[in-house]
Formats: structure tokens, C-alpha cells, sequence
């Protein structure tokens, strides 16, 4: 068997990348806009640990993903109470209904 | 060379684990099953941390991840009733330009990937990682870990702020 290295994790950091993608994309959920954004910073994530691991630059790439992590807690908060107030002020989540602000 | 590596087997594993339930996410049509299949790519992927030899990343990643963020999606869909509708969760541009879109990106990045030229070294023997970190914290990154410190403020106010101004409109 082929043995694991750095394009491995780099491979499967791309999918879940491109599924984050995809899911932000083509959904109408605020909430399931922030779920895809989750997704892609998860892939970052991976990315910051495959190279701390498997290339010279130490351990600098698990500092920047906590700090990530840290900052996608933070979105996620936020971003829910903004969907929450949406929820309130609309009657719905969809983000082709909250145009209040466009001509 | 009969030894069989573990290695490989859970990487392959957890490697299924991760892509399955993101795809899950991608293009479950009910927003619900989107949130559960989140936790099993989330799950996923602290178990390619531990491969990484990051294990304070992946107890971080469950107890945030898992144990915070999700909870509060979950929370979320559950107060905004009608989400359950499908036709709130239906597509906004299509599958198809996205799909085109995530192709062109996807060429990139494969491209990316495949091209290597990477500093790549030796992999060094798995060690808990918390001592550096927690000495890095107090080092080099006490700028950015002090003014996290602040974000984190800011965005606890600020969720506060936001929640209470629907609670005041209910009541008047």
C-alpha cells in the first residue's frame, strides 16, 4: 500500500474545500451558508496541520489553526444571532428575501 | 515486508469519513440531516489531526466544533421553524453554474497539489504538542493570543447585543 504523505491530506483538504464551495454556493439557508463556510475553514485547517507536519516550517501552522478555529467560533456566534435577527425581522432565513437594503 | 501498517487503513477511514459527510453536507436536501452529516466531517476531520500528530488540535476541534459551534446550528434550525421547508433550501444559482465554477477551482487547486515543489522533511516521531503551543502562546504569538482574547470579547458582546434587540421588539 501506498504510503500516506503531505498530497494525501491535501487531497482530501480539496474536497471538502470544493463541497464547502458547493454548499455556499447554491444555498438559499442562511444557515446553510454558514454550515459551507464552516466546511472550508475546516479544509484550511487541515492544510495549516499537513504542512506543520510534513514541511520545515514547525509548528507555526498549528498556532494559525487554532487561531482559526478561535475566529470561526466567533463567526458562527455571530453569524447565528444575525440569522436569528433575520429570523425575527423577516419570518424567514431565505437570503433572496432580505433585499430591504437593495433599489 | 509483511508488516501491515495501521496507518494507511485508519488514514483511508477517517479520509471516507471526512469526504463522505462533507458531501453530505453539500447536497443533503434537508438542512437537519446537512447539520448532522457536518458533525461526521467535523469528527473526521479531528481524527486527521491526531494523524497529523496535532492532538491538542483535535481536542480543540470536538470541544469547539462539535461541542460549541454546532450545538449552536442545531439550536439555530430548531428556532427558525420553517427552515424545514424545501422550498427555502432550495438552490439559489443553480446546480449547474456552481458546479461549472467549483470545476475551474477544482482545476486549480488539483493543479496546486499536484505540482508539489515543497520543502518537505523527514516526519519526526508524534509528540504531544500542548507544551510548545502553550509556550508559543506566551512568546511569539502573545499579540495576536491577547488580541483574541479581544475578539472574543467583542463577539460575546455583540451576540448579546443582537439577541436582546429582537426580545425588546417581541415586547413592545
Amino acid at each position: 500500500m501506498m504510503e500516506i504523505g503531505l498530497s494525501h491530506f491535501l487531497v482530501v483538504s480539496t474536497i471538502v474545500f470544493l463541497a464547502g464551495m458547493f454548499c455556499v454556493l447554491t444555498r438559499r439557508n442562511a444557515i446553510g451558508i454558514l454550515m459551507g463556510v464552516e466546511l472550508i475553514l475546516n479544509s484550511a485547517n487541515l492544510n495549516y496541520l499537513a504542512f506543520a507536519r510534513y514541511s520545515s516550517v514547525g509548528y507555526d501552522g498549528q498556532m494559525f489553526a487554532i487561531f482559526v478555529i478561535m475566529l470561526a467560533a466567533a463567526e458562527a456566534a455571530i453569524g447565528l444571532a444575525i440569522v436569528l435577527g433575520i429570523y425575527q425581522t423577516f419570518h424567514t432565513i431565505d437570503v433572496e428575501a432580505t433585499d430591504t437594503l437593495r433599489l | 515486508m509483511t508488516e501491515i501498517s495501521l496507518f494507511p487503513i485508519v488514514f483511508y477511514l477517517l479520509a471516507a469519513v471526512t469526504v463522505v459527510s462533507a458531501l453530505g453536507v453539500a447536497f443533503s436536501n434537508n438542512i437537519f440531516y446537512s447539520a448532522i452529516a457536518l458533525m461526521g466531517a467535523l469528527l473526521g476531520t479531528a481524527g486527521l489531526y491526531v494523524m497529523l500528530a496535532a492532538d491538542f488540535l483535535a481536542v480543540v476541534q470536538i470541544f469547539v466544533y462539535v461541542g460549541g459551534i454546532l450545538v449552536l446550528t442545531l439550536f439555530a434550525i430548531n428556532l427558525t421553524s420553517r427552515i424545514g421547508d424545501v422550498s427555502i433550501s432550495n438552490r439559489s444559482i443553480g446546480r449547474l453554474p456552481s458546479l461549472l465554477m467549483l470545476g475551474l477551482v477544482g482545476t486549480v487547486m488539483v493543479r496546486a497539489v499536484l505540482g508539489g515543489g515543497w520543502n518537505l522533511v523527514d516526519v519526526p516521531e508524534a509528540e504531544p504538542t500542548i507544551a510548545t503551543i502553550g509556550n508559543g502562546f506566551l512568546t511569539d504569538y502573545i499579540l495576536p493570543f491577547e488580541l483574541a482574547s479581544l475578539v472574543l470579547l467583542a463577539a460575546l458582546v455583540g451576540a448579546v447585543v443582537l439577541s436582546r434587540k429582537e426580545l425588546k421588539e417581541e415586547r413592545g
